[in-house]
C-alpha cells in the first residue's frame, strides 16, 4: 500500500507542511506531540498567528469607527474577510457573513432570531438522533418556548440522515430542519443539497451545522440552496473566538436582532431604536477583530494547501487507522465507513475510554475520550462514551503506526500510575 | 513512595482487585435515612452517587454506585471500605489525609489504608478529579449532615437523610 508522494495544491510536500505548525515542534512529555485531536480544534499555522500579531502590532485598532487612515486599515482588513468568507463557502453576497463568537452562537442566532418569529405552537422542528449538542438543545429550547413538536430522526446504521429518512419526518408543520453537514463522532456526511430540496418542498428552512463539514470538503452554499451554514473558524487553522454564519439575504435581511449595543444600531432614540442592516445587526459589541483578520490568513492557507491534499491525506490515514484497528481484536469500532472524514470512534474492549487515553497520553498522543458534546450519538451506539481519533492533513503514516502500537498496550492503563 | 516493583505490583493488585471486585457497590433499595450525594463530572462524563447512613457519631454504612474511569470507580470502593464504621471526626480525618495525598502534600500514610495505592494520582493533575470524585460526595454529604444538625433539624441523632445532585466544577481541577 504506497501510495504516491502527494503535493499540496502549492507544490509543497507533508514535511513542509508540518513545519508550518509551531505545535509539532513542541512536545509533551518528551516526545513529539502526536495530536490526533482535530476534530476538536485543528492546530494553527505560523502564518495565521502572525497575520493576528500583526494587526495587534501595527494597525490594532478598533473597526467601523472614526474616520482616521489606521481606523480604515482595520475596518478594511476585517470586511474584507466578510468577503473572502462567502467566496471561499461559495456563498453569492459579503453581507450573507454574519460573524459570531463560534457555531454554537450562530445556531442559537437563528434559533432566537428565525426561530422565535417563525415557529407556532405545535409546529415541528426537525433534528437527527446524532446531532452535537450545539445543534441540538437550541431547537430543543426553541420547541419548548414555542410550545413546537421537536422531531428526532433516527440516521441509518453509518449515522447519515438519508433523503428518504428527512422525507418520512417531514410535515408540513416543519418550519425548520436542522442538521449535521459531517457528524463530529460518526465521520458521516449528509448530502446537505437533496435534504435542502426536501426541507424546501415541506416549506421548511434547512439549518446546516459545518462545523465538522468545513473540514474536509469546500462547501457550496448557494448551489446546494441551503439556507444557513454555521461553522468555526478554529476547526480549520483559525483561531478560536470566532463563528461564521452563512444565512440566505432573504433571510437575514427580515430577522429581528437578539443581542442589542453598539454596532448594531441605526439611531438611538431616548425610548426606542432602529437598527443597521444585516448583518451589522447582529454584531452587537465590538467584534474578534484579530480573530476574523487571523481567519482571512488560514482560509488563504487552506487555498495553498488545497482541499484535494486535505481529502486524498484523511482518506489515507484513516483509512491506514481504521484498518490497523481492525486487526485488533480488542478494538471495537463503531464507524469503519467513515474514513474519508478522518474520525474514528471506537473502545478498547473492558477498557473505560478515560484509562485508554491515559496510556496514549503517556506516550505523547493526543486523542479525545468522552461523549464528544454529543450525548445524543452515546445513546445511539448504546455506549457511555468512547475514544475518538480525528486526524488532520498535517498528520503522518508513521503517526498513525505509533499510535497503532499504542492501541495495543491500552489494556495496562494502571501504568499511568507508577 | 519508593520505586520499587514489589510495592507497584501489589499497588496494581490493590487498584484492579477494587475496580473489578468493588466493595459497597449499589445503593439501597430503600433510601430513606441516607444521605444521598450524586456527584457529576460533565467534562468527562464521571458519575457517582454515594449513599451514608449515620447513627450519631458513627457512619454505619456507605453505598456506592456509578460510572467512571478505573482511577474513579477503584477509588470509591476503597473510600467505602476504609470509611464505613468509622466516626464523622476519623472519617474526616481521612479525607484530609487523602486529599493531601493527591495534592503531593505530607500526609499520614497509615491513616489511609488501600487508598496509599493511588498515590501515583499526584503525579498526574488531570486524573486528581477522577481519585477524589467519591471522597468528595462523601465529605459534602457528612458536611450536609453536621449543618442539618446545627439547623437543629437531625435532633434525633439519628440521620434524617436528604440529597444532594451536583456537578463538580471543572475549575476546582485547576491551579490558580
Amino acid at each position: 500500500m504506497n501510495n504516491p508522494p502527494l503535493l499540496t495544491q502549492d507544490g509543497r510536500t507533508l514535511a513542509e507542511v508540518r513545519a508550518d505548525f509551531p505545535m509539532l515542534q513542541a512536545s509533551e512529555n518528551e516526545r513529539p506531540l502526536i495530536y490526533f485531536n482535530s476534530g476538536a480544534t485543528s492546530l494553527k499555522p505560523e502564518s495565521v498567528l502572525q497575520a493576528m500579531t500583526e494587526y495587534y502590532r501595527s494597525y490594532g485598532v478598533n473597526v467601523a469607527r472614526g474616520v482616521d487612515a489606521i481606523g480604515y486599515k482595520a475596518t478594511n482588513a476585517f470586511e474584507s474577510v466578510r468577503a473572502q468568507t462567502a467566496h471561499f463557502i461559495g456563498a453569492r453576497q459579503a453581507h450573507e457573513i454574519v460573524f459570531t463568537r463560534n457555531t454554537t452562537e450562530a445556531l442559537n442566532l437563528i434559533a432566537y432570531s428565525y426561530g422565535d418569529a417563525h415557529v407556532e405552537a405545535g409546529d415541528e422542528i426537525v433534528v437527527s438522533e446524532t446531532e452535537h449538542h450545539a445543534n441540538y438543545v437550541p431547537w430543543q429550547e426553541l420547541a419548548k418556548r414555542r410550545r413546537a413538536k421537536l422531531i428526532v430522526v433516527k440516521p441509518d446504521s453509518n449515522g447519515t440522515v438519508t433523503p428518504a429518512l428527512l422525507e418520512a419526518a417531514l410535515s408540513p408543520r416543519t418550519k425548520i430542519v436542522a442538521l449535521f453537514h459531517v457528524s463530529n463522532v460518526l465521520g458521516a456526511s449528509n448530502d446537505l443539497k437533496a435534504l435542502a430540496a426536501l426541507a424546501h418542498t415541506a416549506g421548511a428552512v434547512l439549518v446546516a451545522d459545518g462545523a465538522q463539514g468545513i473540514v474536509h470538503s469546500r462547501p457550496a452554499v448557494a448551489d446546494w440552496d441551503v439556507d444557513f451554514y454555521a461553522f468555526s473558524a478554529h476547526k480549520l487553522c483559525g483561531p478560536t473566538g470566532l463563528g461564521l454564519l452563512y444565512g440566505k439575504q432573504t433571510l437575514l435581511a427580515e430577522m429581528a436582532p437578539w443581542q442589542f449595543g453598539g454596532e448594531m444600531i441605526d439611531v438611538v432614540d431616548v425610548f426606542d431604536s432602529t437598527f443597521a442592516e444585516a448583518p451589522q445587526r447582529f454584531e452587537a459589541g465590538t467584534m474578534a477583530i484579530a480573530e476574523v483578520i487571523g481567519w482571512g490568513e488560514a482560509m488563504r492557507y487552506i487555498d495553498r494547501i488545497g482541499y484535494d491534499f486535505i481529502h486524498t491525506q484523511n482518506l489515507r490515514l484513516a483509512t491506514r487507522l481504521v484498518e490497523g484497528l481492525q486487526r485488533l481484536d480488542t478494538v471495537e469500532i463503531y464507524n469503519p465507513h467513515n474514513a474519508a472524514n478522518a474520525v474514528v470512534a471506537y473502545n478498547i474492549k473492558g477498557v473505560h475510554p478515560h484509562d485508554a487515553a491515559g496510556i496514549y497520553d503517556r506516550e505523547g498522543i493526543s486523542i479525545r475520550a468522552g461523549h464528544h458534546c454529543n450525548q445524543p450519538t452515546m445513546r445511539f451506539l448504546g455506549v457511555q462514551s468512547t475514544l475518538r481519533a480525528s486526524l488532520s492533513f498535517y498528520n503522518t503514516p508513521e503517526e498513525v503506526d505509533h499510535f497503532l502500537e499504542v492501541s495495543t498496550k491500552a489494556g495496562d492503563f494502571l501504568d499511568v500510575l507508577f | 513512595m519508593t520505586s520499587s516493583s514489589d510495592q507497584s505490583n501489589l499497588f496494581r493488585q490493590i487498584i484492579m482487585d477494587h475496580y473489578k471486585n468493588p466493595r459497597n457497590k449499589g445503593l439501597a433499595s430503600d433510601p430513606r435515612g441516607y444521605m444521598t450525594v450524586h456527584l457529576k463530572n460533565p467534562s468527562c462524563g464521571d458519575d457517582l452517587t454515594v449513599q451514608l447512613l449515620v447513627e450519631g457519631e458513627v457512619i454505619r454504612e456507605i453505598r456506592q454506585s456509578g460510572e467512571g474511569c478505573s482511577i474513579c470507580c477503584a477509588s470509591a470502593s476503597m473510600m467505602s471500605e476504609l470509611l464505613e464504621s468509622s466516626t464523622i471526626s476519623e472519617a474526616t480525618e481521612v479525607i484530609r489525609n487523602f486529599n493531601l495525598m493527591v495534592k503531593a502534600e505530607p500526609f499520614d500514610e497509615e491513616a489511609i489504608g488501600d487508598a496509599l495505592s493511588l498515590q501515583g494520582v499526584s503525579h498526574l493533575p488531570q486524573r486528581v478529579k477522577c481519585a477524589t470524585l467519591g471522597w468528595q460526595a462523601t465529605e459534602r454529604g457528612l458536611e450536609r449532615i453536621r449543618q442539618n444538625r446545627l439547623a437543629g433539624e437531625d435532633s434525633t441523632g439519628l440521620s434524617q437523610g436528604g440529597h444532594i445532585d451536583a456537578d463538580v466544577e471543572k475549575e476546582e481541577n485547576y491551579e490558580a
